[in-house]
């Protein structure tokens, strides 16, 4: 399984990589939500401090949906999807090489949307430790949901619209318990933001069980 | 003979539509067999139901020694298909491309190169993007990893499609060079003179189901073959 997941990992970054989607549209599309806030709330510059977590991580989510459309896309085209099918790969291995590739593309983005913060809202850092590790952990839980749902939208049509639809109100816990973790690493809130970070972990735990769990049966039924 | 596919009555359902409808039969190894049929008859779903892509909800259908309705997975490393798409990831390399299938396949990825060389993809095309090549250098790349993993059983679905002349001469030798080697091959083909000079068998589908299976025609001037209608299931001699 872990070499499977390796395999595929490996072969959907090095798709983005000669393909350049992620870094020529997904990055510039979330650094673009991220600037269209600042520019919403540019009046008031004290409430854009205050609101920089929760309107990073609703960029970071958005961005995390075309990450995953794409991630699905490249599976799409030419019979890509059955080769994957007959080349006997595990399928969680391949739920699991789908997820890391993704998870690694949102870091990078996060890195370029956190420089955008700095720059653009003026956020001070407060607990480092706190900010990376439930970034981490959050990227995570949406690319573990994004994969399950990406792959139930993938066999449907009009698989464009239906994923948002799916995985938005799913993804909803992590946007409310990484806005918690970084207001409180950013000092914008008293909150205990490690406490928070427990139900990033459990998001995580559970979305990444499932998709081993049920991600044969959803490659060969949907 | 050695019988490596077996379906009686086999039943195949896309949707509530019954793309093989009560299927018999027998391929032995190292048989060359040509399908044969208008389209829709079932030739595709057939194919597709030998690499376990099709579930098979009713009869009995086996390939290696594997039964389809318990399992259809477990073929899949045994088998490879060629069909009408390619299989092939757009942006990377057909290197890339079959270094990823043989390693898929726990098979070693130096086998890739002299693979794509048979084939013609060579020099700045080995490190082309898919995308970028043509319709007849994506077919060859195509066929390229069926060459590598060399499967027990080749899936061909309309094979000589896209490829001019001489490819499809190489082709032939391909097709030949695999039943010699033990290999099975099953093809879907309206190409019906060309693939008819490599099969040992020509099993003709009509409306999901096996109409008959007879040895191919002798060429002119030749002894006369048996070229009888046979049942459905019925096993030919091999014609040499």
């Amino acid at each position: 399984m872990w070499r499977d997941a390796l395999l595929v990992g490996g072969k959907d970054l090095r798709i983005e990589i000669r393909g350049r989607v992620a870094t020529m549209q997904v990055a510039p599309y979330a650094m673009l939500v991220l600037l269209l806030f600042g520019f919403a709330f540019d009046q008031d510059h004290n409430l854009l401090t205050q609101a920089a977590p929760g309107l990073f991580w609703v960029a970071v989510l958005l961005s995390s949906l075309l990450a995953v459309q794409r991630s699905f896309a490249i599976e799409a085209t030419d019979g890509t999807r059955d080769g994957l099918r007959l080349s006997g790969l595990d399928p969680a291995g391949i739920f699991l090489g789908k997820v890391a590739a993704v998870v690694i593309e949102l870091v990078a983005l996060e890195v370029l949307l956190g420089v955008g913060v700095v720059v653009l809202f003026g956020t001070r850092l407060h607990d480092p430790a706190l900010l990376v590790v439930s970034a981490l952990v959050a990227s995570v839980g949406l690319a573990a949901a994004g994969t399950v749902y990406g792959m139930i939208a993938s066999g449907v049509r009009g698989r464009e619209t239906l994923l948002p639809l799916l995985v938005l109100p799913v993804v909803a816990p992590v946007l409310l318990a990484a806005t918690q973790c970084w207001m409180a690493a950013l000092g914008s809130s008293t909150t205990d933001g490690w406490r928070w970070l427990s139900l990033l972990v459990a998001f995580g735990v559970i979305y990444l069980a499932l998709g081993v769990v049920s991600f044969s049966t959803l490659v060969e039924e949907t | 003979m050695d019988q490596v596919i077996r379906f009686r009555s086999a039943v195949a359902l896309a949707g509530r539509f019954p793309v093989l409808a009560g299927v018999d039969l027998d391929v032995a190894r190292g048989d060359v067999m040509l399908l044969r049929g208008a389209n829709g008859a079932g030739k595709t779903s057939l194919l597709r139901a030998c690499a376990g892509l099709v579930r098979v909800v009713a009869g009995e259908a086996s390939v290696l020694g594997h039964d389809l309705i318990q399992d259809q997975r477990a073929v899949r490393r045994q088998v490879g298909l060629v069909g009408h798409q390619t299989g092939l990831y757009q942006e990377m390399s057909p290197l890339d491309n079959l270094r990823f299938a043989l390693r898929a396949a726990r098979l070693g990825p130096d086998r890739a190169e002299p693979a794509l060389s048979t084939l013609g993809i060579t020099g700045r095309l080995l490190e082309a993007a898919v995308a970028d090549l043509s319709a007849g250098q994506r077919r060859r790349v195509a066929l390229s990893v069926l060459v590598a993993r060399d499967p027990e059983i080749w899936l061909l679905d309309e094979p000589h499609a896209g490829l001019d002349a001489e490819h499809r001469d190489l082709l032939d030798g391909l097709v030949l060079a695999a039943a010699a080697r033990g290999r099975t091959v099953v093809m879907a083909s309206h190409e019906a003179d060309r693939a008819a000079s490599l099969a040992r068998t020509i099993v003709t589908i009509a409306g999901g189901a096996v109409e008959s299976v007879t040895a191919p025609a002798p060429p002119p001037g030749a002894a006369g073959a048996d070229d009888r209608p046979r049942t459905a299931g019925e096993v030919v001699p091999v014609v040499a």
